[in-house]
């Protein structure tokens, strides 16, 4: 019997992070930006029923770049987190800090257990607060590390370029329209020469505090996108 | 971190994951023997009709403990999701109880699968419910919804009635469920008019809700002096929306002005 080959904590990881990293690659990127009436997320996706943003909560939104399958799986389970909190308890109780926390210490024992192979996905989680500064966007890549963002950020396949772009361009109190303007323009540079996207090819949400609904999800249909794009 | 049980691919229905995941928070997990129980609030009356291009519910304000009135105030008339409502009579635990839970189960369908339940899936799902609660509607603890919702599909107002076990039976005009369901079910089939318009259901409603406060001890009328009056929810092709206080003080002042000089309020043609 052979002895099986020593290989090191730091390598394991390591290989496990460049794994998770090339499936990530190769998608392509979801942008997500706060404007004046609260957050928007813009994705390439030309698919109408495969979506890679969602509707968490009231005022809790998801967005998704990386393999489908996975993502989704975790979709289902932060959808299930969340309205099983708000029945037993409230809804103003179900917060968007408490799923970054669930999806991060779920990603981080996948990614670190030998068991399963690592997540190949990388996630959005925002919550629209009353105004600008109570809003939270949580960005969580396949290894659990979670980041508080501010203003915009931007995830998937080639996302250096089009975060770039996003940061030189961006101001803040942008209205819905500049913000998705903007996020388009920037999803298109990660190719060169850039890339004019076309509503066809983009999936848009916002989480509009503005709403009077409770649920302030509220996805844009193509013809509000070509409007906001013209 | 999420529980692996979260992560399991299953069902749509947020009901039967509560069943797999923490039965004891389900309506059906109640099995004690309540039938010594007093000390219980009752929900009253609700109507319910349909109009051109819509549908109005309303329910009186009245809460009773045996012969207390336990609340004057209470809130009856429940949205479900953009285009359904429901309207409780009955226990007022319960029905709350099962009211809070077909509201999630609604809202989680469709953030799951991406798309909204039709109107007859809805109804059978609170069918399902209601017939879950039947041990204790043994027992003399029984929930009586009115479901009414806006069919999108058909373009129209759509009005479900239910019994304790579950039996689901569409009505195509009006409904009314509770103790005062009688009379004011007697009242809007003098009332009712084929295609009338939002307005003149919500005051064939509150007309209706009149006529069950004047004879049945249980639902509150009009309540003048505290200025409450019955709580009347729309569904149209908009969505639903609560009727605004004053709009429905308004209704409610011309319908009692009205009965000032016609105490039984305005009479049908004979024939």
């Amino acid at each position: 019997m052979s002895a099986p080959f020593y290989v090191s904590p730091e390598q394991l990881m390591k290989d496990r992070a460049d794994f998770a990293r090339k499936g990530i690659s190769r998608g392509r990127s979801v942008a997500v930006v706060q404007y004046l009436d609260g957050i928007v997320f813009v994705a390439e996706n030309p698919s109408k029923a495969l979506h890679k943003i969602s509707e968490i909560y009231d005022r809790i939104g998801f967005a998704a770049v990386g393999r489908y399958n996975e993502f989704e799986n975790l979709r289902i389970a932060g959808v299930r987190l969340a309205d099983l909190r708000g029945y037993s308890y409230d809804r103003r109780d179900v917060t968007g800090r408490a799923l970054a926390n669930a999806y991060a210490q779920t990603l981080g024992t996948i990614f670190s257990s030998g068991g399963e192979k690592p997540y190949e996905v990388e996630l959005f989680v925002a919550e629209v607060g009353s105004g600008p500064t109570t809003d939270q966007i949580y960005r969580l890549t396949y290894d659990g590390s979670v980041a508080d963002v501010q203003g915009y950020a931007v995830m998937g396949g080639q996302s250096e370029q089009v975060e770039t772009h996003l940061g030189e361009h961006y101001t803040e109190g942008l209205d819905l329209a500049a913000a998705v303007r903007l996020a388009a323009v920037s999803l298109g540079q990660d190719a060169t020469p850039a890339r004019a996207l076309d509503p066809g090819q983009l999936e848009v949400a916002v989480l509009d505090r503005t709403r009077t609904q409770p649920r302030k999800f509220k996805r844009l249909s193509e013809d509000v996108v070509a409007a906001a794009l013209a | 971190m999420l529980p692996a049980s979260f992560r399991v691919a299953g069902s749509s229905s947020f009901s039967e994951f509560l069943a797999a995941q923490s039965p004891e928070l389900l309506p059906s997990s109640r099995t004690g023997d309540a039938s010594s129980l007093t000390g219980v609030t009752h929900g009253t009356t609700i109507v319910a009709a349909t109009f051109d291009g819509g549908v109005v519910m309303a329910g009186d304000r009245r809460a009773t403990m045996g012969n207390v009135i336990a609340q004057r105030d209470i809130q009856k008339v429940f949205p479900t999701d953009e285009f359904s409502c429901i309207g409780i009579a009955g226990t007022a635990g319960l029905a709350v109880e099962m009211t809070r839970l077909f509201q999630v189960e609604l809202e989680h369908y469709e953030k799951i699968e991406g798309a909204v339940l039709s109107t007859d899936g809805k109804a059978n799902r609170l069918a399902a419910l209601i017939r879950g609660n039947l041990g204790m509607a043994m027992q003399g603890l029984a929930v009586v919804p009115l479901f009414a919702a806006y069919d999108p599909d058909a373009g129209a107002g759509r009005i479900f009635a239910f019994d304790v076990t579950g039996n689901r039976n569409e009505e195509r005009s009006f409904h009314s469920v509770g103790s005062g369901s009688t009379f004011a079910r007697g009242s809007l089939k003098k009332l009712y008019r084929e295609g009338m318009s939002e307005d003149d259901a919500v005051t064939a409603t509150i007309q209706a809700l009149y006529d069950a406060a004047d004879d049945d001890s249980a639902t509150g009328g009009p309540d003048v002096a505290r200025r409450i009056f019955p709580m009347v929810g729309v569904i149209t092709a908009d969505g639903y929306r609560t009727y605004p206080d004053d709009d429905t003080a308004a209704v409610a002042d011309r319908v009692i002005a009205g009965r000032m000089s016609q105490p039984d309020g305005p009479s049908a043609p004979l024939i």
